[in-house]
């Protein structure tokens, strides 16, 4: 992708800006300026909390092209406590410690490197909550 | 005699804090196994090593987002972000405009990297006073952050360690703690450096200690005691530089200060030492156990070299607000050990991978 590109994702991979509609109030993420709810244009900012569960998940063993640093790496379906499901990587977890309906929160972490001179990129992933952890 | 204290014209303190350390850990044992075939003492007993996914501004931004957390203000309400760290991700592009992104603080902010070795983040968090004291700005976010390396092999690879803690300075009213005075010590030692483009520092072996580590950090402590007027045993808690466990202990007791003030925040036997975070991590540790009323001494050390000394005072803000974000204890309780091997490829050793 070109920097140009990245730059237009950054509220979206940094904050979790997505969307909400004006019209029926679903909450969307991706942005995606139309209301999958209810077909009208929906363009008003909307921030997300963060917080989900895990819907689904699976561990990556053959990366696609600029991911193979991190391999084995753990790819999931999170559920926003708003409604929208996204995918997302989990980190700072091993898979078996990993299952349906456990509770995540986001952090911002680096996704990849275009190369040893290029951009670092940084976005959302989802970890298990730090005190959860703990206890 | 002129005054050396660093005097705002209206009272500020700390609104939020917070901090983050990774959740890996290397144990010491495991580089003396590397290097030494076992043989010889440890500085510490493990340090935390940052994940694959990490580096400063990711550190820098979960601190950041803990003391939001705690000061319960609008990110739109900072009006600064100074990231201090030896190690930000780009050598030129600022950590603190992806820091400040990621916090939703832009765009009516001021963004600056610092560097100052291990004491950056204190700096910054002395300009933060003078930015929110002279009532320039209401809120300014300062972050001592670090992904430090040491060369294989080397004695510093011991305790070069990832963790970083984040400040908000504001107005004394609505602060958790009120900071008294601060004031700086600075003088031109070259006990540590970095040339550009170097991946790992060299450093001045022993004479890092007596004219660099000790000179500093007693001065820059006795001089803001005298100004203040004070002694240790005014003192609930003091928190050093850490970067071994023999030397933060030793520098307090040649000022005076017991094991009971100066325990909660040495961390660094635990995690490493942080460099721009360890002094400030230490702090962090402190502000989760303090009670109001509380006084609190930090003294922070950066190589090249200087101090900055802190003289703070709880208030009784603190108790219901720290429970608004993790506590540092729970990053440090949360730890994976890993061998070197890991180690090697998590701090990006193996070159051909
Ligand atoms: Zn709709």
């Amino acid at each position: 992708m070109r920097v140009a590109g990245h730059w237009r994702l950054k509220r979206q991979r940094l904050t979790l800006e997505g969307e909400v509609c004006p019209s029926c109030r679903a909450p969307l993420f991706p942005p995606r300026d139309v209301c999958p709810e209810c077909g009208k244009p929906a363009a008003t900012p909307y921030t997300f909390s963060g917080r989900g569960t895990v819907y689904a998940f699976t561990t990556v063993y053959e990366p696609p092209a600029h991911f193979e640093q991190y391999r084995p790496y753990l790819l999931a379906l999170v559920k926003l406590e708003e409604g929208p499901i996204l995918t997302a990587q989990l980190t700072d977890v091993d898979p078996e410690e990993v299952s349906i309906g456990m509770p995540v929160e986001m952090v911002t972490r680096r996704l990849t490197e275009e190369g040893e001179e290029g951009l670092i990129l940084y976005g959302y992933k989802f970890r298990p909550l730090v005190r959860q952890q703990v206890a | 005699m002129p005054t050396h204290l660093l005097t705002p014209t209206r009272s500020v303190g700390i609104t939020g804090y917070g901090a983050y350390v990774p959740r890996y850990r290397l144990p010491a044992a495991e580089v003396a196994r590397m290097w030494t075939g076992g043989r010889g003492g440890l500085p510490v007993r493990e340090k935390a090593v940052p994940g694959l996914d990490e580096d400063t501004a990711t550190i820098a931004i979960e601190a950041a987002r803990n003391a939001l957390a705690r000061a319960g203000i609008d990110p739109q309400a900072l009006r600064a972000i100074w990231v201090g760290s030896e190690s930000h991700p780009y050598a030129v592009k600022p950590t603190s405009t992806i820091v400040a992104e990621a916090l939703g603080a832009v765009p009516y902010v001021q963004a600056g990297d610092w560097e100052f070795a291990c004491k950056a983040g204190t700096e910054a968090m002395q300009a933060a006073i003078g930015f929110v004291g002279s009532s320039m700005a209401d809120y300014a976010m300062c972050i001592g952050a670090d992904t430090a390396q040491g060369r294989p092999g080397d004695a510093l690879e011991y305790t070069a360690a990832a963790g970083g803690a984040a400040f908000i300075i504001g107005p004394a009213e609505g602060a958790l703690a009120v900071i008294q005075g601060s004031l700086s010590y600075v003088t031109d030692t070259p006990d540590f450096w970095r040339r550009a483009g170097a991946e790992y520092p060299s450093h001045g072996q022993r004479f890092t200690g007596e004219p660099a580590y000790f000179h500093h950090i007693t001065s820059a402590a006795k001089a803001l005691m005298a100004e203040m007027g004070t002694k240790p045993e005014d003192y609930r808690y003091a928190v050093f530089h850490q970067p071994n466990l023999k030397f933060p202990q030793r520098v307090a007791k040649m000022l005076g200060f017991t094991p009971e003030q100066y325990q909660t925040g040495l961390l660094v036997g635990e995690i490493g030492n942080t460099y721009s975070g360890s002094a400030m991590v230490g702090l962090t540790a402190i502000l989760d156990e303090a009670q109001p009323g509380d006084r609190i001494l930090m003294v922070s050390f950066g190589s090249g070299a200087g101090s900055d000394a802190f003289d703070i005072r709880v208030t009784d803000a603190i108790l219901s607000r720290r429970d608004n974000a993790p506590r540092t204890r729970d990053y440090i309780a949360r730890r994976v050990e890993v061998d070197y091997g890991m180690y090697a490829r998590l701090r990006g050793k193996l070159k051909n991978a």
